[in-house]
């Protein structure tokens, strides 16, 4: 997948599944990709080649409309991402009325309900966004997002801009929806205690590539590749007596103009040799659930 | 006991609105000594910007005013200094790294002619001079290839590169305190731990001070040696980092700490509930008592002060009284 002529590989060759009521937590710096993979996901990026299947059939077999009412997304930006004219219960409701599900007075119902799930109140919904916090315009986001009853939730940095507390307000609104409802989530943060949190596999990105993907536990534990154990040893815990264990990485992400050749990483990378420069390692499975794309590992 | 390097005394910051007055700082002290790291932490809104910009005389005004207290740099009170005379301290005394990286450093001027122009206008360098002096503070930031970045301007360069060139311009000409805010915000995980590290490096070097304010309560354990933490503009705990995260005191300090998700554990967050009051709708008595498990009676009426509830730790909460 990428953009066409003199080419960004954006996502390159990625392969995943993501399973039905699981979070996937996705991972990496900039540039690694995983923004463009959530809005190829979304149908907003078209890919190249490949394909992607939900619910066992390409993107492009579904009607757009049908699509759009079982993959829905929450998005950074919580100042932005509503419209400042329209009044909160207008915005959540906007797909209903788009989609013509039920009566308007049962699309007002469901919204007030939605506002309650979110942990606000009905009467909120005839206000406009600039009346609400950041973290109350995420909920305010997720309560629109929920509208159509979607099955897969695309959440992109979904608390990055909140404040610790607020942020940890939206995780447990996240985590206690998806019991409720039997939702999945892929879940893109740079936050890597963010995704050990919520997610249940992870998938870590690097210059469009999947460098490791594991159940969120044992990656944590015991990582395997080298870009995810610099990555892990560089997470400043809220500890003073916490010793460094950070493990240098020189220089800066090299640009997606310009990927090094065979392994992304291999320029920055403490354990590289000869080989990971000629060759691109494939994402091979370890262990069950552990797929790592490193020559350590051949 | 020795003197402050800055000695910030019962300092109050207001800005005018339709909405009313805001009051951004709210009466705050802080002795701030040679050579230490101290942390301003606090969530969005608390004051901790404000605090900064006050202190160097950047407050625009209007709609903003100091008006109350005193900055003591070197025994001196900064605010009732001339525009002339601040700004010989500032750049060259104190410095302060600003957020956002890419919008602190001018996009028209080659990197090289920003570093010099502290050096120029502070340290009475001729130009060739203090351009030469601008690759040695690249070098000494660990930029690759100083010479060629000089020459280059800031759009051309990594976020993480940015802040090194901005690090490199606070340290210029040897200031005795650096401020800097939210200095790693912006920065991918793995940059961010090596500017840490260079802070923490130059500072050790130059025998600095260094004044950090962030929210971030990773970078400031692995940073700072005391902490203030700040809540509705004032200060609501001050003590030192290892005994803040250790227990901490202020029912605040402790919503925060245990909001913060740690890797590798899954266990539920205990979120702070409600919202921070609006600046102009502050509760009475002391701020957060809404939003306290711990709040009595006393609590929504009267403002409690800072107290030292420990040796060396100071809290603003009728707990400890």
């Amino acid at each position: 997948m990428g953009l066409k002529s003199d080419t960004v590989r954006a996502v390159d060759g990625i392969n995943l599944t993501v399973n039905k009521g699981e979070t996937l937590g996705l991972v990496g710096e900039s540039g690694c990709g995983k923004s463009t993979l959530a809005k190829c996901i979304m149908g907003l990026e078209s890919t190249t080649s490949g394909e992607i299947l939900f619910q066992g059939r390409r993107l492009s077999e579904w009607k757009e409309k049908d699509l759009r009412r079982q993959i829905q997304m929450i998005f950074q930006d919580p100042y932005s991402s509503l419209n400042p004219r329209q009044k909160i219960r207008s915005i959540i409701r906007e797909g209903l009325d788009i989609h013509s599900i039920g009566t308007p007075a049962e699309r007002k119902e469901k919204a007030d309900r939605l506002l309650t799930l979110v942990g606000l109140r009905p009467e909120h919904g005839a206000r406009y966004p600039h009346e609400f916090s950041g973290g109350q315009r995420q909920r305010i986001a997720v309560a629109r997002t929920l509208a159509l009853d979607p099955q897969l939730i695309v959440c992109d940095e979904p608390v990055s801009a909140l404040d610790v507390s607020v942020q940890a307000q939206v995780l447990s609104l996240l985590k206690n929806l998806q019991k409720q409802l039997d939702l999945t989530y892929v879940f893109i943060s740079h936050d890597l205690s963010v995704i050990s949190h919520i997610s249940d596999r992870v998938a870590v990105m690097y210059l469009g590539r999947l460098m490791e993907l594991a159940p969120s536990e044992s990656m944590f534990a015991s990582p395997k590749h080298p870009y995810t154990e610099a990555l892990l040893s560089a997470v400043l815990p809220p500890d003073p007596t916490a010793e460094s264990k950070r493990i240098p990485l020189t220089g800066d992400l090299p640009s997606p103009m310009n990927p090094p050749t065979g392994c992304p990483f291999h320029p920055r990378c403490p354990k590289a040799f000869d080989q990971c420069a000629n060759a691109r390692p494939p994402l091979r499975e370890l262990s069950s659930g552990t797929h790592v794309a490193c020559w350590l590992y051949q | 006991m020795s003197t402050p390097l800055l000695d910030i005394r019962k300092l109050t910051t207001c800005f005018s609105s339709p909405q009313g007055i805001a009051k951004a700082v709210d009466t705050v002290s802080l002795a701030f000594m040679q050579g230490e790291t101290l942390a301003v932490v606090g969530e969005s809104g608390c004051g901790k910007t404000v605090l900064a910009l006050s202190i160097l005389g950047l407050i625009p005004d209007p709609p903003g005013r100091v008006t109350e207290g005193s900055v003591l740099y070197r025994g001196q009170d900064l605010l009732d200094m001339a525009e002339n005379e601040l700004r010989t301290i500032r750049g060259n005394h104190i410095s302060m790294i600003f957020q956002e990286p890419m919008t602190a450093l001018n996009p028209v001027f080659r990197i090289n002619d920003q570093i010099a122009e502290p050096l120029r206008l502070h340290q009475g360098y001729s130009k060739p001079e203090a351009l030469e002096k601008a690759v040695s503070a690249l070098e000494l930031v660990g930029i690759p290839n100083p010479a060629k970045i000089a020459r280059a301007y800031p759009h051309e360069l990594s976020g993480g590169m940015r802040q090194r060139v901005m690090i490199a311009m606070a340290f210029a000409c040897n200031p005795d305190i650096l401020i800097a805010d939210e200095p790693t915000t912006a920065l991918d995980v793995t940059i961010q731990s090596q500017i840490i590290d260079l802070m923490n490096d130059l500072k050790e070097r130059m025998n600095g001070s260094l004044m950090l304010i962030t929210h971030d309560l990773g970078v400031v354990a692995r940073m700072a040696q005391r902490v203030a933490v700040m809540y509705s503009g004032k200060i609501v705990e001050l003590s030192t980092s290892q005994s803040l995260y250790a227990k901490p005191l202020h029912p605040y300090t402790q919503g925060l700490l245990a909001s913060v998700p740690t890797m590798g554990d899954k266990t539920d967050l205990t979120p702070i509930p409600g919202i921070v009051p609006s600046i102009f709708d502050r509760p009475e008595g002391c701020s957060f008592h809404p939003r306290c498990p711990h709040a009595h009676a006393k609590c929504s009426i009267i403002q409690p002060p800072l107290m030292e509830a420990e040796p060396g730790r100071h809290v603003r909460c009728w707990l400890y009284e």
